[in-house]
């Protein structure tokens, strides 16, 4: 209780306190918690739906839902697996980690921080609440005009679809430039652009892609919006307009939203890879580049979703180069980092087994993307299950692969505790194994002629024991899953505590307590190198890029050096986020929601704006009795 | 190449083993694996000169990308074998940050093999949409939730889900949707092409072979997307000519039947030519018995299938535009008997 | 928060607002491509050739390009601590922004009665929902600047606060550029 001072770490944990902590919280750390937390739980949601799409496939004339309920099911799923899980998942390792990284307290705006999750989180329950009235949206992720208008989809689930990914749009746009301030201008002492952290690098160009991608997603359901609620004319052919305009926004977001996806991916990749080997990342500036290069040729490529729209020759040609152009600084990436473990002593633990499976089976998503590519080859692959395998590889096998292995590799700085390397390592073989025997079959399926989205087949057509192997792979998955789940909630009860540097790590996260002081650094570090704390641990002599100074950043100091006032706690941002939730929601009920909305949200605002962040009752940290 | 028959089908389960094997052995070239029973959905299994322009692109592509995953991934998993850490590697390696030369290699050699692949890309890519051979016919082809209208407007003949081809003379399709877009693939004659509300695309292709090939709408329509399937009947000079022949004739009007047909509200959304029923709302029946199958290709067209049909649309196509009149099994028998007859 | 200088030596807010504008030029970037490629497509009228006001329009486009003159002002204002001319000049943003979203209303409203209205064809969806999405920027324009001149009168706007007025007025800038373009495109280039 009272212990002495010196002999103990004077913080307790960062994660007790009340629920209302949690909800007014402006402590990036548990923000980034409540992301990962939410996010994974979405996981479950939509992988059932996932489970349900897959037992409906199982045999042809499959009897388990209906049409209209698939159509929902694999509408929702994407939704919810972009949005829910892949995009927040991220974001919980921004927010716990870019300020870590980068060697600063907190994000530039912590309460702009706090609004962009309760926003977002508000949205998603909004996006679910379609389930509970029962008309779930059933357009698809990508929702194409004019399958959408109100002629072909009366209900509410259009509305709620739209609602709720314009509500979390903002959220995206408020993180956006939060993290991307945060990157920027928040580095520590000597921490030039070439010293920061891969996954802050990856980070900050997900933070720029979407700043740039989803105003176009905005203004695309702008205009569904108003042809939804004012008969305007945006998508209708009969007053001259085409549905093919919302094709063209929506993957002017939606090409770019893949990059969003899986650049997280390679950042965290990027971190373990060189962690585990014990070496530098190999030619980690092509790969900053190649990453931005990614981002770039991203904005360029959009048409290559729309071969079968009929745009032309020359359109066909110039997005097929271009698609082609970006395998070489994907390809880039994945010889650098193969480049890293050469010549290693590569540590075989669980974070490496999930950074190695995410570089093998996005390759395989990156070979059959090349495939179709080619205009020509993908009138036949698209929206077929050939496309279904390919987008699985990169989001299942890229994406959840490499956010997993963030997961285990992180987990013992988010928690404080190790996860089990076994169970582990083992749920790592069963999904990889399940992942492999789930989408694998689905290239045959999509070259034998079967299109996606059908919640339908004959026998005869030669699909049934694809399907099947299919539908079983995905419940080895999910058991992979699972494992994966209950490894997390040992390792939460009892989980051997962990170090602050479990791995030997190299950048200024492993430099502090695990789990972090509320403060971070008790002194804010200075950098002088790609990688300081192993600078601080091996000195300069094996690291042959660094020849400027003779030591590293050391770890932090137990206990602050100076006084550290941080950011009060704040309820504004979670009641601006119900204000704005309450008033696009409130459009589909009547103006009375939408007025008391607006009337939250300005309120919450003003408050928000005029309260200091620093005031009396805010967090202050004295240096301790006893240290210097 | 011999006609095949699509429906039904037994199940073979080495067939599957089997494409796989091929596909990772030899590639595209499915064909060489000597298989007998190919499934008419297939993409990899031409039988029109755009499905196999089409193949050869995907043949290039898919042995270069199938070298570099060989390549690749026995460099990944023999950097795991060989490197990981063994007891003694108590130090540090050696801290290697990088090596342009090698940085400047495999940027090179990934941009040369895209060459080789853009190449057939941009030829191919032009060469399915040039303008097509002069010996062609012409067929309008019109999208609804969720059936097809085929109309050769030359030949005068409307018909729906079924479309009939001479072999070796080039269809010239023009594509254009009555509500929502779709998609028109027929995974064998060629790659899929959408039907746009309020714009025309076109796709061509000249068949090669007889036979009969299915196809599916392959654009998100709606509940009933997964039912709107098609039949494309490629058949020789002299069969097209008699088949277009019949349909040109004017059926025989059962003047009962066709009572039952008016009285019953089938001719508020449906044509038969001749008669006083003259809606476009649905599929034209004027030649009805002629047609293999019913329900955008869900149901054989039997007198039992079809009689399951008007008895109630929606439990066979969900969200079908087609009302369940309630009709009597009289009127469902005699109805029955008249659309079959119109051949 | 600010325990060590930022690394550009820019302040958070400022780089915020610039980053913020970065993602506000895609916005408009897409509404005015839409007004561009739907131009001309409309299947009845009115066109943009018989119901666009140019003289009018040209006034009220003159007000805006004043109103962040006064912007400069007044923000210079603000940082020479002058108090009386601060009030002055962001008093006058917010009259020339009032006037222009009064002759934004007008022609609405003059729209409207001229049978130009939402609905009616893709140049009335195109147009204001472009137009209107600009004009709710100047609003929140207003009303911001509407917030800075109550904090001036109860003397809480001195230099030390200058940044808040500094990136205010970036923003009423950056709005006030998006006209020019919208002005262009919509009524210049018919």
């Amino acid at each position: 209780m009272n212990a002495a001072p010196t002999d103990t770490v004077q913080h307790e944990s960062i994660y007790s306190g009340s629920i209302a902590s949690w909800l007014t919280t402006v402590d990036h750390k548990r923000i980034g918690v409540m992301y990962g937390a939410t996010a994974l739980l979405y996981f479950i949601v939509g992988g059932v739906e996932a489970l349900i799409i897959r037992l409906q496939l199982a045999a042809p004339e499959g009897a388990v839902v209906g049409a209209d309920a698939y159509n929902q099911l694999f509408t929702m799923h994407g939704t919810t697996m972009v949005f829910l899980v892949l995009m927040p998942l991220a974001a919980a390792m921004f927010n716990f980690l870019i300020p870590l990284m980068v060697g600063a307290r907190d994000v530039a705006f912590p309460r702009l921080n706090a609004f962009s999750f309760w926003t977002w989180f508000f949205g998603a329950i909004l996006l679910n609440l379609a389930f509970f009235v029962n008309q779930a949206p059933d357009a698809g992720w990508f929702g194409y005009a004019n399958l959408t208008s109100k002629q072909y989809n009366p209900g509410l689930g259009i509305d709620f679809w739209v609602l709720s990914l314009q509500i979390m749009g903002i959220a995206s746009i408020a993180s956006g430039v939060n993290f991307t301030v945060t990157a920027l201008n928040m580095r520590a002492p000597g921490m030039s652009l070439m010293r920061m952290p891969l996954f802050v690098w990856m980070a900050l160009i997900v933070q720029i892609l979407m700043l740039l991608a989803f105003p176009a997603i905005t203004v695309g359901l702008i205009f569904l919006l108003f042809d939804r609620f004012f008969d305007t004319n945006f998508y209708v052919a009969a007053a001259g307009g085409t549905p093919v305009l919302w094709q063209h926004l929506f993957w002017i977001f939606g090409h770019p939203e893949v990059y969003i996806l899986i650049l997280p991916s390679f950042g965290i990749v990027s971190e373990i890879l060189p962690t585990f080997s014990r070496k530098p990342l190999f030619g980690a500036p092509f790969v900053i580049f190649s990453g931005i290069l990614i981002g770039f040729l991203g904005f360029g490529v959009w048409s290559h979703h729309m071969f079968t729209t009929g745009l032309g020759p020359i359109a066909d040609t110039a997005f097929s180069l271009g698609t082609m152009l970006i395998a070489i600084p994907t390809g880039v990436k994945i010889f650098n980092w193969i480049g890293t473990l050469w010549g290693g002593h590569i540590v075989m633990r669980t974070p490496l087994y999930f950074a190695v499976g995410m570089v093998a089976l996005f390759i395989v998503g990156g070979l059959s993307g090349i495939m179709h590519a080619s205009a020509p080859i993908d009138l036949q692959q698209h929206d077929s299950y050939f496309v279904v395998a390919h987008l699985h590889y990169v989001f299942f096998g890229g994406t959840v692969f490499g956010l997993l292995a963030g997961v285990c590799y992180w987990w013992p700085k988010v928690t404080g505790r190790m996860l089990g390397e076994g169970l582990g390592k083992l749920s790592f073989w069963v999904m990889f194994l399940g992942m492999n025997l789930t989408f694998f079959p689905m290239h045959f399926l999509g070259l034998d002629g079967m299109a996606r989205r059908i919640y339908t087949y004959p026998a005869g057509a030669g699909w049934e024991q694809w399907n099947l192997m299919a539908t079983v792979g995905a419940f080895v998955l999910t058991l992979g899953v699972l494992l994966f789940y209950v490894n997390l909630v040992r390792s939460l009860r009892s989980g051997e505590a962990a170090t602050p540097d479990p791995w030997d790590g190299a950048t200024l996260e492993w430099s502090m307590s695990s789990p972090p002081p509320e403060y971070n650094f008790a002194v804010i570090p200075t950098v002088n190198s790609a990688r300081p704390l192993w600078l601080h641990k091996y000195g300069p002599t094996r690291d042959i890029s660094t020849h400027t100074r003779e030591d590293g950043t050391p770890p932090q100091p137990d206990h602050p050096v100076e006084r550290i006032e941080l950011p009060s706690p704040s309820h504004w941002p979670l009641v601006a986020a119900a204000g704005l939730t309450l008033a696009g929601g409130g459009t589909m009920v009547g103006l009375l929601p939408v007025l008391a909305g607006v009337a939250v949200l300005v309120v919450a605002v003003y408050w928000w704006a005029f309260q200091p962040l620093e005031r009396p009752g805010n967090p202050i940290f004295e240096p301790a009795r006893g240290t210097e | 190449m011999e006609p095949r028959s699509p429906q039904p089908r037994s199940i073979s389960s080495g067939r599957g083993l089997c494409s796989a094997v091929a596909l990772l052995v030899l590639g595209g070239s499915l064909a060489a694996c000597g298989l007998a029973d190919v499934p008419d959905w297939s993409t990899i299994q031409p039988a029109s000169d755009l499905s196999r322009s089409i193949q050869d692109v995907y043949k290039t592509v898919w042995f270069w990308t199938a070298g570099i995953f060989v390549v690749v991934e026995l460099l990944l998993v023999y950097a795991i074998i060989r490197y990981r850490r063994r007891p003694g590697d108590s130090g540090v390696p050696d801290q290697v940050h990088g090596f342009t030369a090698l940085e400047i290699a495999w940027t090179l050699v990934p941009a040369a093999i895209l060459f080789f692949i853009a190449i057939p890309t941009v030829r191919t890519i032009f060469e399915v949409q040039q303008k097509p051979p002069a010996d062609r016919i012409e067929i309008a082809v019109i999208g609804h939730q969720w059936w097809w209208e085929f109309e050769y407007p030359d030949l005068g003949i409307v018909t729906a889900n079924e479309l009939h081809l001479p072999v070796g003379r080039t269809a010239n399709l023009a594509l254009a949707s009555a509500d929502v877009i779709h998609s028109f693939w027929v995974p064998r004659l060629g790659g899929k092409r959408d039907l746009n509300p309020g714009s025309e695309n076109k796709l061509w292709f000249t068949p090669d072979s007889v036979g009969v090939f299915i196809g599916q709408c392959a654009e998100l329509c709606g509940t009933s997307h997964a039912n709107m399937r098609l039949k494309v009947f490629v058949e020789t000079a002299d069969s097209f000519d008699a088949w277009v022949e019949q349909q040109r004739r004017p059926a025989v009007q059962d003047s009962v039947g066709l009572q039952a047909f008016l009285s019953s509200g089938c001719a508020a959304c449906h044509a038969i030519a001749g008669t006083p029923a003259q809606a476009k709302i649905g599929p034209d029946l004027t030649k009805f018995g002629s047609r293999s199958t019913i329900a955008s290709g869900l149901l054989a067209n039997e007198p039992d299938q079809l009689a399951a049909w008007l008895r109630d649309p929606e439990s066979i196509k969900p969200g079908v535009r087609m009302p369940n009149l309630n009709l009597s099994e009289e009127r469902i028998a005699s109805l029955v008997a008249y659309l079959r007859s119109l051949r | 928060m600010s325990t060590h200088a930022t690394t550009f030596g820019v302040p958070h807010r400022k780089m915020a607002m610039w980053v913020f504008i970065g993602s506000e030029c895609m916005f408009f970037g897409s509404l005015i491509a839409t007004y561009l490629s739907y131009k001309g497509k409309s299947v009845v009228g009115p066109t943009p050739a018989e119901i666009l006001n140019i003289p009018l329009t040209s006034v009220s486009t003159f007000v805006l390009l004043m109103s962040s003159l006064a912007m400069v002002l007044a923000l210079d204002a603000v940082q020479r601590d002058d108090t009386r001319q601060a009030k002055i000049w962001i008093g006058g943003v917010i009259v020339l922004g009032g006037i222009f979203l009064a002759g934004q209303v007008y022609e609405f409203s003059h729209f409207y009665h001229e049978g130009l209205t939402l609905q009616q064809n893709l140049f009335g969806s195109t147009f204001f929902v472009l137009t209107g999405f600009h004009g709710a920027h100047v609003t929140v324009g207003v009303i911001w600047m509407a917030t800075l001149l109550v904090m001036a009168f109860r003397g809480r706007l001195g230099p030390e606060r200058s940044l808040d007025v500094e990136v205010a007025g970036l923003y009423w800038h950056f709005v006030d550029v998006v006209w020019i373009v919208i002005f262009t495109v919509v009524y210049l280039i018919q």
